[in-house]
């Protein structure tokens, strides 16, 4: 996943190349980023990511991760290959901070995201406020959405609230705060206008990272009123996730 | 100026433009080469494909390019001129403000230029804004918080060798601060462009204003927050105005919140040319309706007097701009380009 999207990076498009060598079972793996400058701290965080999501398959040995044409990949991909934390890696300018902070504070974003999502659904749907925040994990399972976005955002939501004990069984409360506190109906509509702040934050950077990752190296006949973008050598899409 | 379809002539001055030299000419190391790509992948993507430039004119362009840009196709009354210095990445700055002052010159009413300081060259810092003064006589400057410096990767306005060349600004009567705040870079685990140093700055240089450019996204929430409570705190434009062509119901949701949380005097209009150029942002934007349903949960609206202020008014408070002398002034001077 990019942490900061909340979005798989074979999503985005950022992994270019997947090598298997089925004798020392090992994989390598190459990725590349939006731009050079992308947030070395981000960068580190999917590089280890990804590196430890292969790592569980069974059959593999031995993974290698490359983040190419970033300004600090080598150290970066020295440091994750080699198993030294960031805080090591970039110790001058971490002031012994490692990077579990901004990990959980992804979380909590896209905690947000995802659960905004389902709420505007379902009062999309006519539900008011007290039925909303009243509303048990049953009978969330229960509703069905139409929107493709939202029944995506729903399975990932509860399964967040699931992964992080912010809900244990069917009866608990479909809807609780980052803190695991229950919504207030009266609060509900100022509660979702600052999801929707994180939310906007977050499309900024979904957009510009898809944008900027589209348009990198890709070649563009200028002038024309429909630009052909050449496919250079990315592997959009063609890794299952 | 530009002419609405009931043909009212609007006021515009394009708060954030940039006269720079991107080329490979210029380019120190790999940095300046990745830096200027950067822009213009923002260019491709977020452009309308027949506003695309070739890369060879986008990482060099004319003092006539910006000319006919801005005031013959693009409908720009006054443009303020932007410095990034970006010493580590360029030979001769990325875009230096003696070229965009010489630029500037044969046009003079057109141009406003800014210059830029680096608060951790101490006091050669100092010695730059009182050369920036006399020499150029500037009234602001922008500030790039995540530039490199040596082995720093970047600073806050908040640090105290920051606090004294602002109070020098003060001082010699440099009142307007543009500061970039926009999409996440680099350093590290430090972000040096988190907004909450805006907060300490602004409080402590009450006579400043703090024009935060890219309206501090992607962490637009903590700046509606700073921007309320700060009276000098306000939102520039610049990379947000071109999603009113990609992703309009996004543009409108960003513009209902800024109106809500800082209110429309205190939006400015930018290009950020020549990462896109005014014409069609202009043409959109006062063509642009925040959609029913977001516009009435937050009780705003882009009117055609809310988007004149945002467009031009707004900006000619903060720079001292007559309106009304200056149309004339513009209407007697005839545009002074190079190649006759």
């Amino acid at each position: 996943m990019d942490p900061e999207l909340d979005e798989p990076v074979t999503d985005m498009g950022f992994i270019e190349t997947v090598d298997i060598h089925a004798e020392g079972q090992a994989v390598d793996i190459e990725f590349r980023l939006p731009t050079y400058w992308c947030s070395p701290n981000f960068a580190f965080l999917m590089a280890h990511d990804i590196r430890a999501e292969v790592g569980k398959l069974s059959w593999v040995r031995r993974v290698s991760v490359k983040l190419v044409d970033h300004c600090f990949g080598d150290r970066i991909n020295s440091g994750v290959n080699e198993d030294v934390e960031f805080s090591s890696v970039f110790a001058e300018y971490c002031d012994g901070e490692t990077l579990d902070a901004i990990r959980v504070k992804f979380l909590e974003k896209a905690f947000i995201r995802r659960q905004e999502s389902v709420l505007l659904g379902l009062l999309q749907q006519g539900l008011d406020s007290g039925a909303v925040v009243a509303m048990t994990l049953d009978v969330l399972d229960a509703i069905e959405f139409d929107d493709q976005g939202t029944v995506l955002q729903k399975h990932r939501y509860r399964s967040l609230l699931m992964s992080q004990g912010l809900a244990r069984d069917r009866a608990d409360p479909a809807f609780v705060t980052w803190a695991g506190e229950r919504l207030d109906a009266n609060e509900l509509a100022d509660y979702l206008s600052r999801s929707r702040g994180v939310r906007i934050n977050m499309e900024f950077n979904g957009a510009l990272c898809r944008g900027l990752k589209s348009v990198r190296y890709e070649e563009m006949s200028v002038g024309t009123p429909d630009p052909v973008p050449v496919p250079v050598r990315f592997m959009r899409d063609a890794v299952p996730h | 100026m530009y002419r609405t379809a009931e043909g009212k002539d609007i006021f515009v001055v394009d708060g954030h433009i940039h006269y720079w030299d991107g080329s490979p000419e210029n380019q120190k190391n790999v940095h300046g080469k990745q830096f200027i790509d950067c822009f213009y992948a923002y260019h491709s993507n977020l452009s309308p494909p027949e506003q695309r430039w070739e890369k060879s004119k986008f990482e060099k362009y004319s003092e006539d390019d910006v000319y006919r840009d801005l005031f013959i196709d693009g409908p720009d009354d006054v443009a303020i001129v932007q410095t990034t210095v970006l010493s580590d990445f360029y030979k001769n700055g990325f875009s230096d403000v003696g070229r965009s002052t010489s630029m500037a010159a044969r046009n003079p009413e057109r141009f406003i230029v800014n210059g830029s300081f680096d608060p951790r060259d101490g006091e050669e810092a100092l010695d730059h804004i009182r050369f920036l003064k006399e020499k150029y006589d500037i009234q602001g400057v922008k500030m790039y918080t995540a530039e490199w410096n040596g082995d720093s990767k970047g600073w806050r306005l908040n640090d105290p060798e920051a606090y004294k060349c602002f109070e020098l600004c003060d001082e010699l009567g440099i009142r307007n601060i543009h500061v970039h705040k926009g999409p996440t870079i680099i350093p590290l685990n430090l972000d040096a462009f988190d907004v909450r140093d805006v907060d300490h700055a602004a409080t402590d240089f009450q006579n400043l204003n703090w024009i935060v450019e890219h309206c501090g996204l992607p962490r637009l929430d903590e700046f509606c927050w700073i921007a309320t409570q700060e009276t000098n705190v306000y939102a520039g434009l610049a990379v947000v105005m071109p999603f009113i062509h990609t992703r309009p119901r996004y543009f409108g949701e960003i513009m209902a919140e800024l109106l809500f949380w800082i209110g429309e005097d205190k939006i400015l209009f930018g290009s950020d040319y020549a990462i896109w150029t005014p014409q069609w942002l202009v043409e959109k934007f006062w063509n642009f309706q925040i959609p029913d349903d977001i516009a009435s949960e937050r009780g705003v609206q882009l009117t055609d007097s809310v988007k004149e202020k945002i467009l031009g008014l707004n900006a000619a408070r903060l720079y001292d701009i007559d309106t009304g002398t200056r149309i004339k002034q513009l209407k007697e001077s005839p545009a002074l380009l190079a190649a006759g």
